[in-house]
């Protein structure tokens, strides 16, 4: 599920222009629709916020509470996305370039995180990595705690965002030419070199789209994080759940303002991510 | 797993160390990923099968039985069934204005189409709460019209309307684009009106890619868990989903509730995947 491609269309200049087709009121209905459900909502955060004097806002945004929440957010959603980012790589590799029985079924299995809700991700997650799970109890002997630390958080993040290098890297990959590697087979390549010379480079952009893709979704997500994790701040709270907090608390103004942090965040992953993709359709070209 | 070294290209024999290390680079590359899908997916995945008849097949059926159970599944369709519509006409239109026309701040107007996908789920609820709940900028004038929106279906609805809004739009952009308006120009020549054009012309065209922008609301609209958790008020029976309904099945340690729940919201996700499987196939999206 790649992100919405700004391409360029071709301009047509063709002497029926005028008989161009129209669907009545399209861009009204869209642009209504945008300002009304999703626009006007943002400006009531951002105004709220900004009743607050900005020692006030600075104050709550950094609250010792909040900047452990931000940190086991970012730092494990990180974590997650970079290793998502290998295996994904890994993944998408296989997927391409091997036949093994059963291909097809993993391959369409890859979106179950897509489709399952996060809900049933999180109870299902929480079950298997507890100390008495079917995996939790392999590293429980080994006092390692997956399931209510910040290890689950992780664990759910990293299913969460399993999908998106996968998908952004599959078509770049199914591209490319077999010719290329040959090629530098014939030059006295060796395979390393080959892969690490001539393969990589040019993945690189949707390998990090990918990541950033899923990192942005790790570092929102909350469904499946609220029910693995123990919710203990300074341990494995994450921003997410520390605004339901506030909510549930009534705390109106502290909510609003973590909620503007995690909003404005929001948008600058979206500017690496529409960078990052105008950097591949160059590469591509 | 049916690995066949002779697979590999014809030349490989030829290129020194050869073919067997090939063959068991391919195997532990295969292994690996396998075991971290393992770990990550099949596992987790199977033990919602396996929980759900853990105590056998009676327990199960009695748990979908239980009325909670029930009006959580009701609401659930319902709101998708509000939520369906609205979206498809709003995406619709919006992929025939970014697709057919070039304008001034198009990449803009993508971008904010985009920003549901990037806004955490949480914050959409906290949206919602700051205009229309009870200190909200509409908070007073709905009071005076006594119409509840927060802790109400209408905010089940806003929040599954505002997490789903991309989906049909970004299927169907890259459709129309690929298709041209060719046709749509032929038609209108030939003296068809705009809606003859856009019910035998255009929808003909981008069918398999708004059915799968469909699928993908509908699974969304159904398993959104966050933005609704944040305004529904969770009231069993009254404004519960059925997410909402497994997560509090679990916390309150009703085990087998909860994951029956869960298998049912992973037999949507199946069909959902099954589906998209089919509509890529058909439209050669995948080779």
């Amino acid at each position: 599920m790649s992100t919405i491609k700004a391409t360029t269309r071709k301009v047509d200049k063709t002497p029926y222009k005028k008989a161009k087709f129209k669907i009545p009121y399209a861009g009204i209905v869209t642009w209504v629709y945008l300002i009304v459900v999703l626009l006007i909502p943002i400006a009531a955060l951002f105004v709220k916020a900004s009743s607050n004097s900005p020692a006030e806002i600075w104050r709550i945004a950094t609250t010792d509470i909040a900047i452990s929440a931000y940190e086991v957010t970012f730092v494990t959603a990180l974590w997650a996305g970079g290793i998502s980012g290998i295996f994904g790589t890994l993944l998408a590799w296989v997927l391409v370039r091997y036949d093994f029985f059963g291909k097809r079924i993993v391959d369409a299995a890859i979106d179950l995180p897509f489709a399952l809700p996060t809900a049933v991700a999180g109870i299902t997650l929480a079950t298997v990595y507890s100390p008495t799970g079917w995996i939790g109890s392999i590293f429980e002997p080994l006092g390692i705690k997956i399931a209510f630390s910040r290890l689950g958080v992780f664990i759910a993040m990293l299913f969460i965002s399993l999908p998106f290098v996968v998908r952004t890297l599959q078509p770049v990959l199914q591209e490319m030419e077999k010719e290329i590697e040959e090629v530098a087979w014939c030059l006295g390549a060796n395979k390393w070199q080959t892969f690490y010379r001539v393969l990589f480079p040019p993945l690189i952009p949707a390998i990090l789209t990918g990541v950033v893709l899923g990192f942005s979704r790790a570092v929102g997500e909350f469904g499946s994080v609220v029910i693995i994790a123990s919710n203990i701040p300074f341990e494995d709270l994450i921003a997410p759940v520390l605004i339901f907090q506030k909510l549930e608390e009534y705390d109106y103004v502290g909510a609003t303002i973590i909620g503007m942090v995690m909003l404005l965040i929001s948008l600058v992953l979206i500017l690496i991510i529409n960078f990052l993709q105008r950097w591949g359709q160059k590469y591509g070209h | 797993m049916g690995i066949n070294p002779s697979d590999d290209s014809p030349n490989v024999g030829k290129l020194g160390r050869g073919q067997g290390s090939d063959f068991w680079v391919k195997v532990i590359l295969i292994g690996v990923s396998l075991l971290y899908l393992g770990l990550v997916l099949f596992f987790p995945v199977a033990n919602v099968v396996y929980a759900a008849f853990e105590n056998g097949v009676q327990p199960f059926f009695a748990a979908l039985t239980i009325s909670d159970f029930i009006s959580a599944v009701q609401l659930t369709i319902l709101i998708a069934g509000i939520v369906l519509p609205i979206n498809t006409v709003f995406g619709l239109c919006a992929a025939w204005v970014i697709a057919r026309n070039q304008f001034w701040g198009r990449t803009l107007l993508i971008s904010i189409i985009d920003l549901p996908f990037s806004i955490s789920p949480v914050v959409v609820g906290l949206l919602i709460i700051l205009l229309y709940g009870k200190n909200g900028w509409l908070g007073g004038f709905l009071e005076q019209i006594n119409f509840k929106i927060v802790f109400g279906i209408p905010s089940i609805v806003i929040a599954t309307a505002i997490v789903t809004m991309p989906f049909v739009a970004r299927e169907v952009i890259p459709v129309l684009e690929e298709v041209g308006n060719s046709e749509e120009e032929a038609a209108r020549i030939l003296g068809a009106s705009d809606w003859q054009i856009f019910w035998r012309i255009t929808i003909p065209n981008i069918r398999w890619g708004l059915l799968y922008g469909l699928l993908l609301t509908n699974a969304r609209a159904m398993g959104e868990f966050g933005a609704v958790s944040v305004v529904s008020g969770n009231l069993a029976g009254l404004t519960q989903t059925l997410p909402l309904y497994v997560e509090e099945a679990y916390k309150n340690y009703q085990s087998q509730e909860a994951f029956a729940a869960s298998l049912v919201l992973g037999l949507l996700a199946l069909v959902t995947i099954v589906l998209k499987e089919i509509l890529e196939r058909r439209t050669g999206r995948k080779a």
